[in-house]
């Protein structure tokens, strides 16, 4: 009885990102771009408007030649769980149209579209930069929209987009699972499209409370960090970097600060 | 009643509040707000059943499996197949992409015929038996005339059944003149014939590997077969083994790597022979496997030991004595030691001493033909085809030297030669008629303006290709290919593999225009032609070819996509010791190691520029997808400027600063450019991707950027006819 509790337990779905595998070459980017059905321009070196739910970002250590160093650091969204978990992320707070909202159940941050109007409250509370406005109407040369995926709405004019941890992938596997008879999912069976993707294994994909999976332990690495923590976000994307000012750099310390 | 100002001003203020307290205002804005989210264009994808097909992806060598999930009959996403033995799950961003170029503009919708000048863009849509009577009757009159020798084929890979089929076709029409596109293979291939006296390609076994030293190779950027190196990077990362880079950018690969030597350009190969200095001086080498008895390595030994000491070696590369001294021994006392060479990708050659020198690093470690070492990789096995009917002018046309010379008395150890193509037909090698398949020389090929100036020599080109290309653009007749999503293809994963495997490429959508096979075109091209060229085609179309020659293997290759099977896919070859012979009888030494002499006068060009792989873009036949060139950062791209890299001190000398704009000059052209300030880069050197700057394909692709081929040259290496260059003299003005 006491186990069945126990596997009645909210989940927190969440990832660990080895930065020391992270080669930065990109398919985790558009892996999810194919996966979530995320528009593209003519012109996407505008970095600004260009909608990407996860970004690879280019740190270096700002030392001269020879001794410069680069890091990559993939940001989807980090999915906040406010102190204590209760759901006071940042944009969640600030949504006036209940637009975005947190699961207690699976920790993740939603966003609904046909909520949304627009206001970008969000994009301004978001300290991760992870929220995307729709300034165009989203436009697919001749025939391209074939690939299209039905299982993530097409976004338009107007709203705030984001990662959602591919949380069609979650109901469907959900789906699949209450129709064999079981309440649980796999650790395999619910995994995003970056974590699929990715060439380096970099990105390990689960239930950060469930101590069968593997983000469970990975998380406490002695080189794991958040980014930001000190904004005490809570975020369930935890980082590895064995090279010390790439863990600095996740929490923008200054300079000469000490730590 | 009368209305007065006051009434009336009342009753407006009193009307407007009305409505303003009232739902309407707020009714309305929400409407519209609704109205404005559901516009009609914006696309409702359809439903349908789920299906996974499993295939190959074709869209770089690296051979990887993928699984396309459908629904209905449209393809909505790619993904890598578990357990597959090149990605095993793993995909890259162009092939996560292959959608955008299966349904995106940049097909080529029918058979078309040039109706305006070269590259105007106007075409005729004609039927497949118009096109392909027209191309069969231009072969006709040319093997009629005896000069069958003139046609020239150009191909991406020459690996597997279709490039197969056009090089059969080339030799029972009468032409050795088959060519592949350029590629650090040409220069392991050569090096492995001088080494070893056969032609092979090398293989690694890098993931059991213990310490890996590269000479500028992009491991993790996509050199070899990208997804499978990424995830042995990620092993040794696991496994603590030490990765060396050596190169003069801090590319992705050296910021990976444990330690990052900076080099002198092109002095990559002084280094290797230092470290072998080193190695043969402290007696840490396998003198069995060298044949330290023989005269090759006594000369070799000899030359080094008098002129590569590490003091010398640190004047021609910088890299200090101690760093040699110890790397050296490092390597040396390492079990299973690597030492790899071929710039980023490996889309360009290099010299034959280069190869000789870093080969020669494993033969010392006796690291050749064992695990965890460097394999020789045979050709394909499975491509066993009955031997045709040659007539005399067949026989004749193929014993002709070949119009980039490979093989011939001065380039005897080469296959192909293709960097060598432009310059011959530009000073009259006769070429009448040019099959260009899966690649885009006219894009990919070293000096843009030689290139095409050789392309206008050439009377009749025929492109393949499946999309609207720079080289497909610039033909007079295309015969468009399916994409590798419609159509049947094995595809031989050779590209670095120690263990390679053939994948099948199986249609996931029927065909989308009115396209045809290459394969099928060939057949019946060779038909139409009539005997004796027909009679060595036996096939009734490509299908009937493909599964007669996988014979049983057909069956596993539908069902679990692969064959890993070394009987089936490749032989690779036992190298025993005492069977490597560093210097292959080459006579003159000098020759071999030599910095490249690159063209300019130093003064006027005290800069070098150097060409640079970027996983995220694409730099060889197929350019980069919509999705693919939103990656690019905006250091690289902005608009459609091209960013080139120098370092800061560079820039100060030059009075340049981030983000201005600049005249790159090189003895070949020149550009404008803007600046972008990086540490991780020598000073005096420029740095630029290969990739962008394309003139065909579709608004996302064309226009942005510079092809850096248009400012490079090629330097031919006097040892090997390989192209040595591995960049050119250049110079940055303040624009």
């Amino acid at each position: 009885m006491k186990e069945e509790q126990n596997h009645e337990k909210a989940k927190r779905f969440g990832m660990v990102i080895d930065l020391d595998k992270c080669t930065g070459c990109g398919a985790c980017m558009v892996a999810c771009m194919s996966e979530n059905n995320v528009p593209f321009k003519e012109d996407e070196s505008k970095k600004l408007d260009s909608i990407t739910w996860l970004r690879v970002y280019k740190l270096t250590n700002g030392k001269p030649f020879p001794d410069a160093e680069i890091c990559y650091l993939p940001r989807p969204c980090q999915h906040c769980g406010g102190k204590g978990d209760h759901g006071h992320s940042p944009c969640v707070s600030v949504c006036p149209a209940t637009a975005t909202d947190y699961s207690n159940d699976t920790g993740i941050v939603s966003q609904i579209y046909t909520r949304c109007f627009g206001c970008r409250y969000c994009m301004a509370a978001c300290p991760y930069h992870a929220r995307y406005f729709n300034w165009w109407d989203p436009v697919w040369p001749d025939g391209m929209e074939k690939y299209l995926s039905p299982n993530v709405s097409v976004r338009m004019r107007g709203i705030v987009e984001k990662c959602s941890f591919c949380f069609h992938r979650y109901q469907i596997a959900m789906e699949k699972a209450h129709y064999e008879g079981r309440g649980e999912l796999e650790e395999n069976e619910y995994q995003t499209a970056c974590t699929q993707a990715c060439p380096a294994n970099a990105i390990t994909f689960g239930d950060l409370n469930n101590p069968g999976h593997a983000v469970h332990e990975l998380k406490k690495d002695k080189n794991a960090f958040r980014l930001l923590e000190r904004l005490q976000t809570n975020t369930k994307v935890y980082y590895i970097s064995s090279r010390e000012w790439v863990r600095r750099a996740g929490d923008n310390y200054l300079e000469k600060e000490k730590k | 009643m009368k209305i007065d100002r006051r009434c009336f001003l009342s009753l407006g203020i009193g009307g407007a509040a009305g409505i303003a307290l009232s739902p309407l205002p707020w009714k309305l804005a929400d409407d519209s707000a609704i109205w404005t989210q559901m516009w009609p264009w914006t696309p409702v994808p359809a439903d349908g059943e789920v299906t996974y097909v499993k295939s190959a992806c074709t869209l770089c060598p690296g051979g990887c499996g993928i699984s396309v999930r459908k629904v209905g009959n449209r393809a909505v996403k790619i993904e890598g197949i578990e357990g597959h033995p090149v990605n095993d799950g793993g995909i890259c961003p162009l092939g996560l992409s292959g959608l955008q170029l299966l349904y995106g503009p940049t097909r080529v919708k029918s058979p078309l015929k040039r109706t305006g000048e070269r590259g105007e863009g106007k075409w005729e849509k004609i039927s497949w038996e118009e096109a392909i009577t027209e191309v069969s009757k231009k072969l006709g009159d040319l093997r009629g005339k005896g000069e069958s020798d003139s046609v020239a084929c150009i191909s991406g890979s020459d690996k597997g059944t279709v490039p197969a089929l056009f090089k059969r076709f080339m030799s029972v029409f009468g032409s050795p003149n088959f060519m592949r596109m350029p590629s650090i293979q040409d220069s392991y291939e050569i090096a492995n014939n001088v080494s070893m006296g056969f032609i092979a390609q090398s293989g690694f076994d890098l993931e059991k590997a213990d310490f890996v030293l590269s000479f500028g190779s992009g491991l993790i950027e996509g050199w070899g077969s990208p997804v499978r190196m990424i995830r042995a990077n990620s092993s040794w990362r696991k496994a603590g083994v030490k990765v060396v880079q050596v190169e003069p950018r801090l590319s992705n690969t050296a910021a990976k790597s444990d330690k990052w030597i900076p080099v002198n350009p092109g002095t990559e190969y002084a280094l290797a022979l230092g470290l072998a200095h080193v190695i043969i001086r402290e007696s840490l080498y396998r003198k069995d496997f060298v044949q330290a008895g023989a005269l090759g390595f006594i000369r070799f030994r000899d030359l080094i030991l008098s002129s590569y000491s590490p003091e010398s070696v640190e004047k021609i590369t910088g890299v200090k004595k101690e760093t040699i001294e110890s790397l050296a021994a490092d390597f040396a006392k390492s079990e299973r030691p690597i030492a790899i060479c071929g710039r980023g990708q490996g889309k360009a050659q290099s010299s034959l001493g280069e190869l000789l020198a870093v080969q020669a690093l494993n033969a010392l470690a006796g690291n050749i033909g064992r695990e965890g070492g460097v394999f020789a990789v045979n050709d394909p096995a499975y491509i066993a085809w009955p031997a045709y009917q040659a007539d005399e002018t067949a026989a004749a046309g193929i014993k002709k030297e070949r119009i980039d010379g490979a093989g011939s008395v001065k380039y005897g150890f080469a296959k192909s030669l293709t960097n060598r193509f432009a310059g011959a037909v530009n000073s009259g090698a006769p070429v009448s008629l040019l099959f260009v398949l899966e690649s885009n020389p006219l894009y990919s090929l070293p000096d843009t303006k030689a290139v095409k100036d050789a392309f206008k020599k050439i009377p009749f080109i025929v492109s393949f290709s499946s999309f609207m290309d720079d080289t497909a653009l610039n033909s007079d007749i295309i015969l468009p290919n399916h994409v590798y999503l419609e159509r049947y293809e094995d595809v031989p994963a050779t590209a670095g593999l120690s263990k390679p495997v053939v994948s099948l490429a199986r249609p996931v959508v029927s065909p989308q225009f009115n396209t045809k096979h290459a394969g099928d075109v060939i057949i019946l091209i060779a038909k139409e032609m009539g005997s004796p060229v027909a009679d060595a085609f036996p096939w009734d179309d490509y299908q009937a070819c493909l599964e007669g020659t996988a014979g049983d293997k057909w069956k596993i290759l539908n069902e679990e996509g692969f064959s890993s099977d070394p009987a089936f896919t490749a032989q690779v070859v036992n190298t025993f010791p005492g069977k490597f012979d560093i210097s292959g009888g080459i006579p003159d030494f000098t020759i071999l190691f030599a910095s490249v002499s690159h063209e300019g006068d130093p003064k006027a060009y005290p800069l070098f520029l150097m060409p640079y792989d970027s996983f995220r873009i694409a730099s060889g036949y197929i350019g980069d997808p919509p999705f693919v060139i939103k990656t690019v950062e905006d250091t690289v791209l902005k608009g459609k400027d091209i960013l080139v890299e120098i370092n800061p001190a560079t820039a100060k000398a030059n009075g340049l600063s981030a983000g201005s704009y600049a005249t790159l000059k090189t003895p070949k052209g020149s550009a404008r450019v803007k600046i972008n300030l990086f540490e991780g880069i020598m000073p005096g050197l420029v740095a630029m991707p290969r990739g962008l700057g394309h003139t065909a394909y579709d608004n996302y692709l064309a226009g942005k950027g510079i092809n850096v081929n248009e400012l490079i040259g090629t330097v031919e290496d006097p040892a090997s006819g390989l192209d040595a260059a591995w960049g050119i003299r250049a110079n940055l003005i303040k624009a």
